[in-house]
């Protein structure tokens, strides 16, 4: 019969219809920005640059090497190596980025940069809604909008950030029998401690990101 | 008025800003009334110097731009160029990153297809609804990849001799949760369009193609295997753990869009059944080669051609090294564009309204096109 088939299309309309209002599988839209989906932890958007202990700019573990300038794809990334050195989050002295600048418009979230750093010293941040007026200035991010602090990062990536304070725990450890005065260890443990036991980090909505990073419960 | 007024043709610009052309394509028709005499496709408006840029950037540079090439299906375009690039450095790749290549690029598919079948019915005047639902499973594709990759789209996943991250069990759950549910939503969409009788009239014998032509055109992927052609990368080539599935190639037999819309769905199919496949045939153990270096990382100098069964066709990526760290050429041999070369004898004969539905069904994504 000619119309059955338009028919029996209507009726799976029909049931989508209905469906909606007792099924969640058949309405899976968020009011955004009123209700936001929650960002799974692998999320990536735009990087920034971590520092461990309280002063970022004295923490950066960045030693301006501009590895991640040469690799990055559309070359976003802007550093002025300094002429002196500071010491670095282990002691050691090390040359810091006199300027760091990602223009943040321009990068395409490819997460090279955080591949090829042999230092860990620039992530992925997970957030969004950065819309601005202006066209260029305000997307050019330079070293003070970029750093974040190690525990900010253990905040949105918890595994990885994990992992990475081992890592550097374990370098640390093998370098140096005593490392002076490092906070990595002990925080390494807490937040081990807290990665297992609350991976609750999945719903970690960018927007409401604390500015200050939780301290790792303990 | 029994005598057929005999005018001039009617010339019309159809698109580059137009819904059903799917991005910025333009068509210049020729019309004698509303059958379509000349078709002339215009395209460029997306070029981007994609393979200019890979001569400039390092190889692992290039990965994220091959997201942007065909932005549904970035999982199946990384796979190509690391397929070519891994030829090229002679590169082995661990067991279950072949796996999670074989899951992702098969889940890939499930996605496109899906859209692609919302889209056609877009094109067909069925505004909105059927692509929504298309888009609603889309959607649970598009989130697993972001919960690995970090990204919906440009996921920028796979990486020579392997791949980025690893999928935990939750992950593996989640996608087997999805992949097992997804022939309801496949049950349902048949029944929502296969014997509509309004598709019917409009696909079939619609912008028939020929084998002989489709082969002589290089058509490839399922736009080929609607005109009958048995020729499918994935058994071709074998690439990747490909020949370890059990899997069926569905052809048309008229080649026409009715025929290239059925594929799309007996393809998803057949995409269910490797996935499943997979589910149960990976195991852990390492995703990346330790031998591949992620900074320098230099192919010896030489060519090669990598190319896999992309679900719009055969894409394909042909690199020149010189030894150093940037290719000496890189070329892109990108399916929507050659699928699109025959347009023209596709739509001669038919109305302006079935040159959408012919443009629809051959799935194009102009970031591809246009590169
Ligand atoms: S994410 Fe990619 S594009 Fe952005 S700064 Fe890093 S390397 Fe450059
Ligand atoms: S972020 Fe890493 S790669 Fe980039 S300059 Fe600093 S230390 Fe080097």
């Amino acid at each position: 019969m000619t119309g059955a088939g338009i028919l029996k299309g209507m009726a799976v309309t029909a049931r989508n219809f209905v469906g909606s209002y007792f099924e969640k599988e058949r309405l899976t839209t968020v009011q955004y920005p009123e209700e936001r989906a929650p960002l799974p932890e692998n999320y990536r958007n735009f990087p920034f640059l971590v520092f461990d202990g309280d002063e970022a700019q004295a923490g950066l573990r960045c030693v301006a090497c501009q590895i991640c300038e040469k690799e990055c794809p559309p070359q976003c990334i802007y550093i002025v190596k300094s002429k002196d050195k500071k010491p670095d989050y282990m002691g050691k002295p090390q040359f810091y980025p006199a300027t760091f600048d990602i223009d943040i418009s321009v990068c395409m979230s490819c997460q090279i940069c955080v591949e090829v750093c042999p230092f860990d010293a620039i992530k992925m941040d997970k957030v969004y809604e950065l819309s601005r007026r202006e066209r260029f200035d305000a997307l050019l991010m330079d070293k003070h909008e970029l750093a974040k602090s190690n525990s900010y990062y253990h905040g949105i990536h918890p595994t990885e950030a994990t992992e990475v304070d081992t890592r550097l725990a374990e370098a640390a450890a093998k370098k140096k029998p005593a490392p002076p005065a490092t906070a990595a260890p002990p925080a390494v443990a807490a937040a081990a401690k807290a990665a297992t036991s609350a991976p609750a980090a999945e719903a970690v909505v960018s927007g409401t990101l604390p500015a200050k990073p939780t301290p790792p419960a303990t | 008025m029994s005598a057929r007024l005999e005018g001039e043709l009617l010339e019309v610009s159809m698109g580059p800003q137009h819904p059903s052309t799917h991005g910025v394509f333009r068509m210049n028709v020729a019309l004698d009334g509303e059958i379509v005499v000349k078709l002339k496709p215009v395209f460029g408006y997306l070029h981007r110097n994609h393979e200019q840029i890979g001569e400039r950037t390092s190889y692992l540079g290039t990965m994220p731009y091959t997201d942007r090439l065909d932005y549904f299906n970035s999982m199946s375009n990384n796979w190509g160029y690391a397929l070519a690039v891994e030829k090229l450095a002679g590169v082995e790749v661990p067991e279950r990153a072949q796996y999670l290549r074989v899951i992702l690029a098969e889940l890939s598919r499930l996605q496109n297809h899906a859209s692609l079948l919302g889209f056609l019915l877009s094109d067909m005047g069925a505004w909105g609804t059927p692509l929504m639902y298309a888009f609603r499973e889309r959607e649970k594709v598009l989130d697993l990849f972001e919960s690995l990759a970090g990204s919906r789209m440009m996921c920028d996943y796979m990486r020579f001799g392997g791949c980025r991250v690893d999928a935990d069990a939750a992950w593996m759950e989640r996608a087997k949760k999805i992949v097992y549910d997804f022939p309801r939503f496949l049950d349902e969409f048949e029944e929502l369009i296969l014997e509509n009788e309004i598709v019917i009239a409009r696909t079939q014998h619609v912008g028939r193609v020929s084998a002989e032509l489709a082969i002589s055109a290089g058509i490839t992927g399922p736009m080929l295997r609607a005109s009958g052609v048995n020729y499918d990368l994935r058994k071709v080539d074998g690439y990747g753990f490909y020949p370890r599935f059990k899997f069926r190639i569905p052809l048309g037999e008229h080649g026409d869009t009715y025929d290239r819309l059925m594929m799309r769905v007996l393809e998803m199919r057949e995409s269910i059944d490797i996935l499943k496949q997979a589910f149960e045939a990976i195991t852990p153990g390492p995703i990346t080669n330790p031998k591949v270096k992620v900074r320098g990382f230099r192919p010896p100098a030489g060519e090669c051609y990598g190319r896999i069964e992309g679900p719009k066709g055969e894409l394909g990526f042909y690199l020149i090294s010189d030894g150093t760290g940037t290719p000496y050429r890189y070329h892109v041999r990108a399916p929507s564009f050659i699928n699109l070369t025959i347009l023209e004898d596709m739509c001669l004969g038919h109305t302006v309204a079935d040159v959408m539905v012919i443009l629809g069904s051959i799935d194009i994504v102009m970031g591809e096109v246009d590169r």
